[in-house]
């Protein structure tokens, strides 16, 4: 059974007092997705433009090595493509399908959590049990299995044309437990406050209560796993790309950049997949970071206040 | 007699689960594969394929061919692969030996290093070790194994060229297994991928393990055993990691799937030539048939193991109630 924990709520305070360490995990995160989001604009080089790629160029490493080239402050892959900017654009694609994955999982987890915390009843029951069964089973194997079969109806062309969409679904789908099960717990506490009594004795309709009352109430709660549902999702999205059921080399994630790096470092270019490899960790460790001071702050049984 | 009607549910819950496996199987099967593709080439006139068709049953309705694909898969054969032209249960089982060694020995490092390392954190909970442990755990769980296995790739066999970095090296053949286990060559190649699957295990069980130990080093019982005088080892390891581990099974039961996962992960990383490699091939290729026989035994094996994980609970803790839990 699941304990109904209470909760605090996070406010704009939060921010000015968050540890040290927390506080540049975030700046670092602010900064990688601007960079990422502003791409097109600040990158040196668009990695799309085959006709801007010279095989000369061809695995030069970062600039600061030797045999590097100013051009490449990172150096440059297989194909002479500049990594800094292959990097951007591929972070701004890992962050995208994160994110909008973490959206799914919110718009199929949060309604059901919702219902299942205020009626109770059969559909508690039936979503809990839902929940169970879905978390049992592992996402990530989930998602491989699904994205494989895919990959053998559509072929490999036919994946990378759909593979955003296809990635987002799936990995949207297979996580909505966590947020049904916070949402539910949450809505629980928040069902039998009076507020909701008198929304109810005002005549307010069951999805007035829910939506426009509870929903606003329990946003707290959810933003913190929403943030380390990111986390995961862009984690899960990596690891399906660099097993080439993701991602298209046509648009690379980082996750399709490690992939297409791997086979270098035996021919001693281990730039072209220890970067964006680097670079996907940066972003997790952030992100990762933030969760824990955010949950630490909701948390009513920490000690900090 | 309990424990033998506990058994029977629980027998009777993952056949079913099986056959719900083998159904999927199939519709992928029906929905996918083309048998006559594969067996006569693109060239041959329609109405040759129709015949060929009818004489293999394959226009027969789908009840009928449920019916079958189910009776065969009951006596063991899941059909032929497309690539390989054999047996595809026997291609997937000749690869379980290799996945199974690689999930032993990490295994065994997550075992012998996440208990000592979690009872540590969760006695010493504000000492300097356990916050290193645990920051390092953050760090951990933030790497995917994929970049773990190419960070120590790019060490210790690309700048130190101290260790392989693929396949399993040299192995024995034990009757229908094959070991790399017993020689030298094949440790070698054990340590690198071993070493990466454990690195995503660990920071999540030495982290379980603390907060079970800290949930029952704070019960009544403890200070009981205290006041009787045992020593600190033994309430930590007698009193407290005996009725943390309850949990801990529990818990570390769901990471089943996970492990899977990680395993094909780590797999394809070191070219290691097991199931989940196996799997990715047949993916590329769309050799259908070994893709569904792949999914039947991933079941099997998701169904044994969760099997195993209740009877050990149940013996780790008397109060279970032998109904047969979920």
């Amino acid at each position: 059974m699941t304990l109904f924990v209470p909760y605090r709520t996070l406010s704009a305070g939060t921010l000015l007092r968050m540890r040290p360490g927390t506080a540049l995990a975030a700046i670092i995160l602010g900064g990688i997705v601007l960079a990422a989001l502003l791409a097109p604009l600040i990158a040196p080089q668009n990695p799309f433009d085959l006709a801007s790629l010279d095989v000369l160029d061809a695995e030069i490493p970062p600039s600061w090595l030797q045999g590097g080239d100013p051009r490449f402050l990172l150096g440059t892959d297989s194909q002479g493509r500049d990594l800094l900017s292959a990097i951007l654009y591929g972070t701004r694609i890992s962050l995208i399908v994160g994110v909008l994955a973490v959206l799914i999982q919110a718009a199929i987890g949060v309604p059901l959590g919702l219902l299942a915390g205020y009626r109770g009843g059969v559909a508690d029951s039936f979503v809990v049990r839902a929940a169970d069964i879905q978390l049992s089973l592992s996402t990530l194997m989930l998602a491989i299995i699904a994205m494989a079969l895919v990959r053998a109806w559509l072929g490999g062309e036919g994946l990378g044309t759909y593979a955003v969409p296809l990635l987002v679904l799936i990995i949207g789908f297979a996580e909505w437990p966590y947020f049904a099960r916070t949402a539910r717990a949450a809505t629980h506490v928040e069902a039998a406050k009076d507020y909701v009594l008198a929304a109810r004795a005002l005549g307010a309709s069951d999805r007035m209560i829910l939506f426009r009352h509870i929903l606003p109430n329990i946003l707290s709660p959810l933003i913190v796993m929403g943030t380390t549902q990111v986390a995961g999702a862009i984690m899960a999205e990596a690891a399906l790309s660099f097993l080439g059921l993701g991602m298209p080399v046509t648009k690379p994630s980082l996750g399709t950049l490690i992939r297409s790096g791997y086979d270098l470092i035996f021919a001693g270019a281990w730039w072209v997949t220890v970067i964006p490899g680097l670079m996907l960790i940066a972003v997790l460790v952030c992100i990762n970071l933030l969760g824990d001071e955010l949950r630490d702050w909701t948390d009513p049984r920490s000690t900090r206040h | 007699m309990k424990a033998l009607g506990f058994f029977l549910r629980r027998a009777g819950q993952a056949l079913l689960v099986m056959l719900v496996i083998a159904i999927i199987a199939f519709a992928v099967r029906a929905a996918l594969g083309d048998p006559l593709r594969e067996m006569v080439g693109e060239s041959v006139p329609e109405a040759e394929r129709a015949a060929l068709r009818h004489e293999l049953g394959l226009d027969a309705p789908w009840p009928v061919q449920l019916g079958r694909y189910l009776g065969n898969a009951a006596r063991g054969d899941l059909g032929n692969s497309y690539i390989y032209k054999r047996s595809t249960l026997r291609i997937v089982l000749a690869k379980f030996p290799a996945s199974f060694e690689l999930v032993l020995a990490a295994s065994l490092i997550v075992l012998v290093i996440s208990l000592p390392a979690g009872i540590y954190c969760a006695v010493r909970q504000n000492s300097l070790g356990a916050r290193l442990i645990l920051g390092f755990s953050v760090l951990g769980i933030s790497i995917p194994v994929f970049l773990t296995g190419i960070f120590l790739i790019t060490i210790f066999s690309v700048w130190l060229g101290w260790l392989p970095a693929f396949g399993r090296g040299e192995t024995v053949k034990l009757g229908f297994w094959e070991t790399g286990l017993l020689t030298r060559d094949g440790l070698a190649h054990l340590i690198l991928p071993a070493l990466t699957l454990s690195s995503i295990l660990l920071p999540l069980f030495i982290r379980l393990v603390r907060s079970a130990m800290l949930e029952e080093l704070g019960r009544d019982y403890i200070r009981t055993a205290r006041a009787k005088g045992a020593t600190h080892l033994r309430v930590w390891l007698r009193h407290a990691l005996r009725n943390a581990l309850i949990p801990l099974v529990a818990i570390g039961g769901l990471q089943i799937g996970n492990l899977i996962a990680f395993t094909l992960l780590t797999e394809t990383v070191f070219q290691w030539p097991g199931m989940g490699f196996l799997f990715l091939e047949a993916v590329s290729r769309a050799d259908i048939p070994l893709i569904t026989t792949y999914l039947i035994a991933v079941g099997f094996l998701f169904v044994v193991t969760n099997t195993l994980v209740d009877l050990i609970s149940l013996r780790l803790d008397p109060r279970i109630e032998l109904q047969g839990r979920r």
